[in-house]
């Protein structure tokens, strides 16, 4: 709307005539620049619209990494066997540490280290070192406050296993990612990671979040693990294996509890052990759960499985008799013997007095496949299904290349290995009439099917044959529990080393109570006592038998013994006058 | 003509605050929901913390050596115990 203006016309350079071209040609020009303008604008706007929109977001959009908290391992009553909390890593630049040696020295204790090694760590020549990880986070919040330049923190998660070393080999433990190296911990990994979330903010110049862009993922957390883990339970089995360990002066001990009516593992125990909380200096030995991963000669642990083969063969009954005199016999170019010499020996007796030839005898009428069955049908040779890493098979030949010394040796559990929970497992047999259970580790919803293996006549039978084998007159009177009837079987046997016997012993008794209504089935072994003492009903039985009685007490069941109480009956007194 | 100019520009310059204190509301909205946040995860860790912290302080060693060794407990055995029948009760 501006006025027009009034020119002088008297103005002689006004009045001039300029050629028309030159208006033309300056029209021109600023087209042209306002059409690179316009193509730029094009080029900017429409083209290269995304690169530079992403350039943008970058300077000053994040995607911030949500972690998802790792689940934690719960015993069958809820009880916490490991839990992850969050803590600290300490880090720094040592080029940028500048302080004084009171700092560095009170640091060097908050961190629970030496002034030397934190030294060492500051005056090494890198642009990142972990001063240490895994700090907690109160800890780490007052070296914070030290104020030492060059020193930052970093958010990380530590896993804490308030049991310690009692289950140790079931639960296992992470490494510092928070990755599991052992026990449950590995094998349900995927399971108790979570899956990371992650969402997208905008940051401002001091790294503040202003607002959140996009819908981003939530974290989805890890889920808890339950196992069949007793915890009470597996404390009783623990200390009663580390009382005997240390008594018999052994190099190692297990020991298993098995719930009968589930095929749940109420506690699993091993020695030697650990703390997954402190896991510097960690050995092979210590690691090794040796009721799972490891095998073992069972010795006459495995009789009660020859005489019910024997028994379902229909060639012998428990009342038959043979001749086991003079405790030495001979098969082939080898003698076998027992360690007293009996006479004529009934089948319950054979059992009870755990007599080598009278088993041989009786195991020897089988057919070497029908006995292999036998063994296999019972779990033998094949891993159990525990969802634990590094269960083994153990080893049963081939019934083809057996030679007839060799069958009878194995009836007696000799030349054949198992894993002890193998062996606690099938005595799951005699403790059901006749029923193989399935193993569980993971607390079990319902009662387990189990699979037929003998008749119940059969397991019946066995069963009192192994209560008076863990009564007056058998090998393991030890074993005897107050308020319950228990029965079992003890094991001795030597360890082969480098192919030959070594004068070195694994006494183990597996057994059940109560007799009445089996509840649970004890498998104890102890490596190499050395303290005088080697036989299974000297060593192992007292175990299982300390077991077995505060386990049926914590677990509330009914007694089914008789005993002498020491308690008068709160009876009103009778009037006497 | 002026005045509807005047007019649209006071609008204009109005919704233009009014955008301002809605971001700056939405802002402040957003770092109080973020300080919450934070909050409820502190609790959830201090609930963690307890809990583990519970389970240790209550776990049976320790229990169990507390009762055997400071207040000289023993085992109860069934000898010493008095079993009642489910059905009748205790009386």
């Amino acid at each position: 709307m501006a006025r027009p203006v009034k020119l002088a016309s008297r103005n002689t350079l006004l009045s001039t005539r300029l050629p028309a071209w030159r208006s033309r040609l300056l029209m021109g020009v600023i087209a042209l620049c306002f059409m690179a303008l316009a193509g730029r604008a094009f080029w900017l706007q429409i083209l290269s619209n995304d690169f530079l929109q992403q350039q943008g977001a970058v300077r000053y959009q994040r995607t911030l990494e949500i972690p998802a908290a790792r689940g934690r391992i719960v015993d069958r009553t809820g009880e916490m066997l490991a839990s992850s909390l969050p803590a600290k890593a300490i880090w720094t630049i040592p080029e940028d540490v500048q302080t004084t040696r009171e700092k560095r020295a009170e640091m060097a204790r908050l961190l629970g280290m030496d002034i030397k090694e934190l030294d060492r760590k500051l005056a090494e020549d890198r642009s990142f070192v972990y001063l240490r990880r895994q700090v907690d986070a109160d800890v780490a919040a007052k070296v914070m406050a030290l104020g030492i330049p060059g020193v930052h923190q970093r958010n990380e998660t530590k896993r804490h296993y308030p049991q310690g070393e009692i289950v140790a080999h079931v639960v296992g433990f992470t490494d510092v990612e928070d990755t599991g190296q052992e026990g449950f911990e590995l094998s349900q990994q995927q399971r108790l990671a979570g899956k990371p979330g992650s969402r997208m903010v905008i940051k401002d110049r001091l790294g503040r979040i202003l607002e959140e862009v996009g819908s981003g993922q939530e974290p989805q957390d890890g889920a808890d693990l339950a196992l069949s883990i007793d915890a009470r339970v597996q404390y009783i089995a623990f200390s009663a294996l580390r009382d005997a360990v240390k008594e018999h002066r052994a190099k190692a001990g297990a020991a298993v509890v098995l719930d009968v009516q589930t095929g749940e593992v109420l506690a699993l125990a091993n020695l030697p052990t650990y703390d997954p909380n402190r896991r510097q200096q960690l050995n092979g030995a210590q690691l090794r759960n040796r009721v799972i991963t490891d095998t073992y000669e069972p010795g006459s642990t495995m009789k009660p499985f020859s005489v019910a083969m024997a028994l379902e063969y229909g060639r012998v009954s428990p009342t038959s008799t043979f001749d086991v005199s003079p405790g030495r016999m001979t098969i082939g170019s080898a003698t076998i013997g027992d360690a007293h010499a009996y006479g004529v020996l009934t089948v319950e007796q054979i059992l009870q007095k755990s007599s080598n030839i009278g088993t041989v005898k009786m195991a020897l009428q089988l057919p070497p496949e029908r006995m292999w069955d036998g063994f296999t049908a019972l779990g033998f040779g094949q891993p159990p299904q525990l969802g634990f890493p590094g269960a083994v098979s153990g080893r049963v030949r081939p019934w083809k290349t057996w030679k007839p010394i060799e069958q009878a040796t194995m009836s007696y559990g000799h030349g054949i290995s198992v894993s002890l929970i193998q062996m606690a497992r099938a005595y799951t047999v005699f403790a059901t009439d006749g029923e193989l259970m399935p193993l569980t580790m993971f607390k079990a919803e319902r009662p387990m099917q189990g699979v037929p293996v003998y008749s119940p006549a059969t397991a019946q039978s066995v069963r009192k044959m192994l209560e008076m084998a863990a009564g007056p007159g058998g090998t393991a009177p030890l074993a005897q529990v107050q308020g319950y009837r228990v029965a079992g079987k003890t094991g001795t046997a030597h360890k082969q080393e480098n192919g030959a016997y070594q004068n070195k012993y694994i006494a183990s008794f597996v057994g059940f109570a109560p007799v009445s209504r089996p509840r649970v089935v004890v498998a104890v072994m102890v490596d190499e006592p050395s303290a005088g003492k080697h036989y299974g009903g000297q060593v192992a039985a007292p175990v299982f038998a300390r077991i077995t009685g505060e386990a049926l007490r914590a677990m509330r069941i009914q007694p089914d013994a008789p005993f002498a109480t020491l308690i008068v009956p709160a009876e009103p007194a009778r009037e006497s006058l | 003509m002026a005045k509807l100019n005047v007019a649209i520009a006071a609008m204009l310059i109005l919704c233009a605050l009014l955008l301002v204190t809605s971001q700056h509301r939405a802002r402040k909205g957003f770092i109080d929901l973020e300080r919450a946040q934070a909050l409820s995860r502190r609790h959830e860790v201090d609930w963690k913390r307890l809990q583990l912290e519970q389970t240790q302080l209550a776990k049976h060693s320790r229990v169990d050596a507390m009762a055997r060794g400071g207040l000289r407990m023993q085992s109860v055995t069934p000898d010493r115990t008095l079993y009642l029948p489910e059905t009748q009760g205790a009386r």
